[in-house]
């Protein structure tokens, strides 16, 4: 086993050595750009571009000309909402998403708020989910998108993105989803869900970094974003500039390897996971964070009480991991993600999480358990919190100074 | 955020980490920090008859600079004298463990601990509290 050890994949996944390979040519050999239409480098990569948006329509269940290459996850979710709000100025002003999003599409609609956009945030419930009866009831005349993601980056936790879907298309509403987290990792229909835009990304699937893709959907209805590069009017008009051929080839391996191996992957990451979970909660005062029953299957949020995660994340530092807190931010604020879930300040500061990969091993996995579960105790053992605790005092009862 | 030798020194081998009896009045005890701002502090101080401080212990719920401020905190105040300790200054501490400035916070809060820790004492002792000037808020 290789120290250190990788459980950080809702941040970012190793390439896949099959992907790697199929991508070296197109740096070296077939290196031409894809939107020359007069010489055989530039046909060379057109044709690659064209088969790996197959390979990548396909996953999703939609026509590979409802792909819109972009650099990533960011600029897709950017391009979907700025893109919407301007092409359907005229039909209204009001966009729906959720507290939990992501925060390309939060500051991406702070930004719209300023150009006259109305924005709902949905509220989430303690499990993370949100409620349908109050997504329903922000719907209004003037309600032109619906932007909530599929899995979320933190928790894990999934949507009940086909019901979102169904009520948006009944209203009449465009719907966007974030699928960053869940492309390659659960199947994603865009047909069945009903999704009119998505956003999704290479490399939390074992893809290559800097490429990412926008889904717009071209029936039923033919959805359009105005573009927000302007240039040489690539991607049908909607995001100018010259192609990435070696990350979109990679992009369209990745999609292929996810369509051959999901159930595999899936059946091995949720099992690693579960084991790693089940050990975890056995420690005293150790909470899971978001909805049990859904969510994805490589990724679980745990907070271990009166431990603070940074200082957690040093005691296991041959383990690669995020947390909650936010002690290094000038803020001082920890998650707002597990904040929005009702947590106190103190849980979130405790909490962290785990993602696991298809490259994941059972030593890894029983390796970071018996770290964890050391590492808390020290610090439980050197926590005052803990102390009082144990003491049975009420840590709400003291009067904490205004640090 | 990589950190510093000596703070990874500190957060793997702290120094004084435990419990003094607080009800004694010899003892002082300094709890400073919030849990919702991640770090909560603990630092107490044991003096002797000639008004040295004989004995210092801590726990701290924190990141690894507070941590590692509270433990070098410690080990500076076993020794001293209660005036001597007074003059402690947090940059003293930023400096010895080379901390970055968003870690600045953690070496403050040492220093209000030691303060609050000395005060608990005077106060035991029938001595009135020293007035502390606000620690810059976060």
């Amino acid at each position: 086993m290789k120290l250190p050890i990788y459980l950080d994949n809702n941040a970012t996944t190793k390439v896949d050595p099959r992907v790697f390979e199929t991508m070296t040519p197109f740096f070296l050999e077939t290196f031409g750009n894809a939107a020359s239409r007069n010489h055989s480098f530039g046909w060379s990569a057109e044709e690659a571009v064209d088969y790996a948006r197959e390979q990548i329509a396909k996953l999703i269940g939609a026509n590979e000309k409802e792909i819109i290459f972009t650099s990533g996850a960011t600029e897709s979710n950017n391009l979907a909402l700025k893109g919407v709000f301007e092409m359907y100025a005229r039909k209204g002003n009001h966009i729906i998403t959720a507290a939990t999003e992501h925060k390309a599409v939060l500051d991406a609609c702070a930004h719209l708020e300023k150009q006259g956009a109305e924005v709902t945030y949905l509220p989430v419930q303690g499990n993370g989910m949100i409620d349908l009866e109050v997504l329903k009831s922000s719907i209004k005349d003037n309600t032109i998108l619906v932007s909530i993601m599929y899995g979320n980056n933190e928790l894990g936790v999934l949507q009940q993105i086909q019901e979102i879907g169904a009520m948006c298309k009944e209203n009449g509403v465009l719907f966007h989803s974030d699928a960053t987290q869940a492309v390659g990792k659960i199947p994603v229909d865009v047909i069945k869900d009903n999704i009119d835009l998505m956003s999704f990304t290479a490399h939390k699937m074992y893809g290559p970094k800097g490429v990412g893709a926008l889904y717009v959907r071209r029936k039923n209805p033919r959805v359009k974003v105005t573009a927000q590069l302007d240039g040489g009017g690539h991607e049908r008009g909607m995001r100018s500039g010259t192609l990435n051929v070696p990350g979109i080839v990679g992009f369209g391996r990745a999609c292929e390897i996810a369509i051959a191996e999901m159930d595999k992957d899936a059946a091995h990451t949720s099992r690693l996971r579960d084991k790693l979970e089940t050990e975890l909660l056995k420690l005293e005062e150790s909470y899971l964070n978001g909805n049990k029953d859904s969510r994805l299957p490589h990724t679980t949020n745990i907070s271990f009480k009166h431990v603070e995660g940074e200082g957690l994340m040093i005691g296991i530092k041959d383990i690669a991991v995020s947390s909650g807190s936010a002690c290094t931010s000038a803020s001082l604020e920890p998650s707002y993600v597990l904040k929005s879930l009702g947590l106190d300040d103190e849980l979130a500061h405790s909490s962290l999480r785990f993602g696991l990969s298809r490259f994941s091993t059972e030593e890894e996995v029983d390796f970071t358990i018996k770290t964890v579960t050391e590492a808390v105790n020290k610090l439980r053992d050197m926590s005052p919190l803990w102390e009082m605790f144990k003491e049975g005092i009420d840590l709400k009862t003291i009067e904490w100074t205004d640090h | 955020m990589a950190y510093s030798e000596k703070v990874i020194d500190h957060f793997n081998n702290p120094r004084n980490v435990g419990t003094l009896d607080k009800a004694s009045d010899q003892v002082g005890t300094g709890l400073v920090g919030a849990p919702e701002c991640g770090d909560v502090m603990r630092l107490q101080i044991e003096v002797d008859n000639d008004g040295k401080i004989a004995d210092a212990k801590f726990k701290t719920f924190g990141c690894g600079s507070a941590i590692a401020s509270s433990s070098l905190a410690t080990e500076w105040l076993k020794g001293k004298s209660v005036d001597d300790a007074l003059a402690i200054d947090n940059m003293e501490i930023v400096e010895e463990l080379a901390l970055p400035p968003v870690k600045i916070h953690c070496s403050v809060l040492a220093e209000d601990a030691i303060k609050a820790a000395i005060n608990d004492y005077r106060v035991k002792q029938g001595l009135e509290p020293i007035e502390q000037e606000k620690s810059i808020v976060h």
